[in-house]
């Protein structure tokens, strides 16, 4: 009888390291992911001023982040800064810092838009009617700029979960680098592995990111106006 | 109606935009249940005049005092100030995330902290003034334009305020619905609302008004009874603004029987 690849998940601890290599990118997103959501909300307050010069570094920020392909910037902080400045950091905490880098810039760059897409004319008939300005930002202006911005955000979120996979390269071990080690251990036993270990990875994000996602959809539609 | 006991009253006047005089030197008073409207070309001030009653503008100089009390370049409690003072937008205004009662019943029950209950049965008979009544769990994306302008002023109107301020109310709106939001104005004046209208349309100004305050370039040119400004006016000014008035509608019965 043929040897069925999906065979070698079931082999002593396979799928539960796989899981736990998922664990380690899930907890990698999460801490991103609420990192750069309030620093991304502070910048995007910030990026609204009028001072030309926080106008020009948060600009630059922005770009910076943005034209960086997030490898370059994960080795950058991973091996650079242990040649410069004899930082040793860990791949997670590189891995943390550069994605909440990038999330943050992303993020501001949302929360930006969003405030600036509110009409003056909405702070101003909240005044009109005799709201308070504290009142006026919490009935008016906050529930507003919250349904533009959450779908965007969740749509973040998927993007920074599927982009930790490129921490492999700075030898964090989650769940796709525990995939290539079961697939090298047993390469010459079960040739076929790579496709039916690939498979269940891909499984495994979409298991994560599906709902987010269909989240951000159905939140879309549930506040369009 | 039109008691002599000036509601609100402006003493000299000045609002710059950086080094540019908007308003210079307006003296005006507004009686109670009295329909003042304010006509004048683009830029001559008006829709300013009526942000600065609101207090939206500072003001550079001069006063404004609604019932004795001065309300010009507050910083506090100006919100206290706003809800004696209806103000209508051009555009509406109503916010989106809300529905129509919310939008109503929103300033009476957090700025004025009335019961719900209470500001509910008010909004609901206003609506129903209106026409609306049927609407009133819809959101404003799903109504016209001249039905979201109607909302508005319900939504004013529903702050019980001492003085209504108008602004081009009907200027955004399609010529068709227009009709509906003057009707509901008209209504407002017959019943001894004190108004102030900046407008563009002139029979509408002829028809509501009670006195006509002619601006151009910051400042007030002309005082009059509607009869007096449209048939007489006393001003050249004045006349030469009237006469473009006549001119449009000389000019498109010229071009109808050209065609």
């Amino acid at each position: 009888m043929q040897d069925l690849g999906i065979s070698v998940l079931f082999e002593g601890k396979n799928f539960i390291r796989l899981l736990q290599g998922l664990w380690v990118t899930i907890e990698i997103s999460l801490i991103s992911v609420v990192i750069s959501i309030v620093l991304g909300i502070l910048l995007g307050m910030i990026m609204n001023n009028k001072n030309p010069l926080i106008k020009i570094t948060t600009k630059v920020y922005l770009e910076f982040i943005r034209i960086m392909p997030q490898l370059v910037l994960l080795f950058i902080v991973y091996f650079g800064m242990t040649k410069a400045f004899a930082i040793n950091l860990s791949g997670e905490m590189s891995a943390i810092i550069v994605f909440s880098l990038w999330g943050t810039a992303e993020m501001g760059d949302l929360v930006r838009g969003a405030l600036i897409s509110i009409p003056k004319h909405q702070y101003e008939s909240g005044r009109a009617i005799g709201l308070t300005t504290l009142q006026t930002y919490l009935y008016v202006i906050i529930p507003q700029t919250v349904r533009r911005l959450v779908p965007q955000a969740i749509n973040l979120v998927t993007r920074m979960i599927k982009t930790t996979s490129l921490i492999v390269l700075i030898g964090v071990v989650e769940v796709v680098k525990v995939g290539q080690q079961i697939i090298e251990a047993s390469r010459l036993t079960v040739p076929s592995a790579p496709l039916w270990i690939y498979g269940v990875i891909f499984f495994l994000y979409f298991i994560v990111c599906y709902p987010i996602s269909r989240l951000a959809a159905k939140l879309e539609k549930a506040w369009e106006s | 109606m039109n008691s002599n006991e000036p509601i609100l009253e402006i003493k000299n006047l000045k609002k710059d935009f950086d080094n540019n005089n908007v308003l210079k030197d307006i003296s005006l008073e507004i009686n109670k249940g009295e329909v003042v409207v304010v006509v004048g070309p683009s830029g001559c001030g008006k829709s300013t005049l009526l942000r600065c009653i609101n207090g939206l503008e500072m003001i550079q100089g001069g006063e404004i005092d609604l019932q004795g009390e001065i309300i010009s370049n507050r910083v506090k409690d100006m919100h206290l100030v706003r809800q004696k003072i209806g103000m209508v937008f051009q555009s509406y205004d109503l916010f989106p995330h809300m529905t129509i009662l919310d939008n109503i019943t929103l300033g009476p029950v957090k700025a004025q902290g009335r019961q719900r209950k209470e500001v509910i049965k008010e909004a609901e008979a206003l609506l129903e003034r209106v026409g609306l009544l049927d609407k009133k769990n819809a959101y404003p994306r799903q109504l016209s334009g001249g039905q979201k302008q109607r909302v508005a002023i319900v939504r004013a109107l529903c702050m019980r305020p001492q003085i209504m301020l108008f602004d081009e109310v009907t200027a955004a709106l399609d010529p068709e619905m227009v009709r509906e939001v003057l009707d509901v104005m008209l209504e407002l004046a017959k019943e001894g609302s004190t108004m102030v209208i900046v407008t563009h349309e002139m029979q509408f100004a002829r028809a509501i008004a009670d006195r006509i305050i002619f601006m151009d370039k910051g400042e007030i040119v002309e005082e009059n009874s509607p009869s007096n400004f449209f048939t007489n006016p006393k001003t050249e000014r004045a006349r030469q603004f009237l006469n473009v008035f006549e001119f449009n509608a000389v000019k498109s019965v010229e071009d109808k029987e050209n065609q």
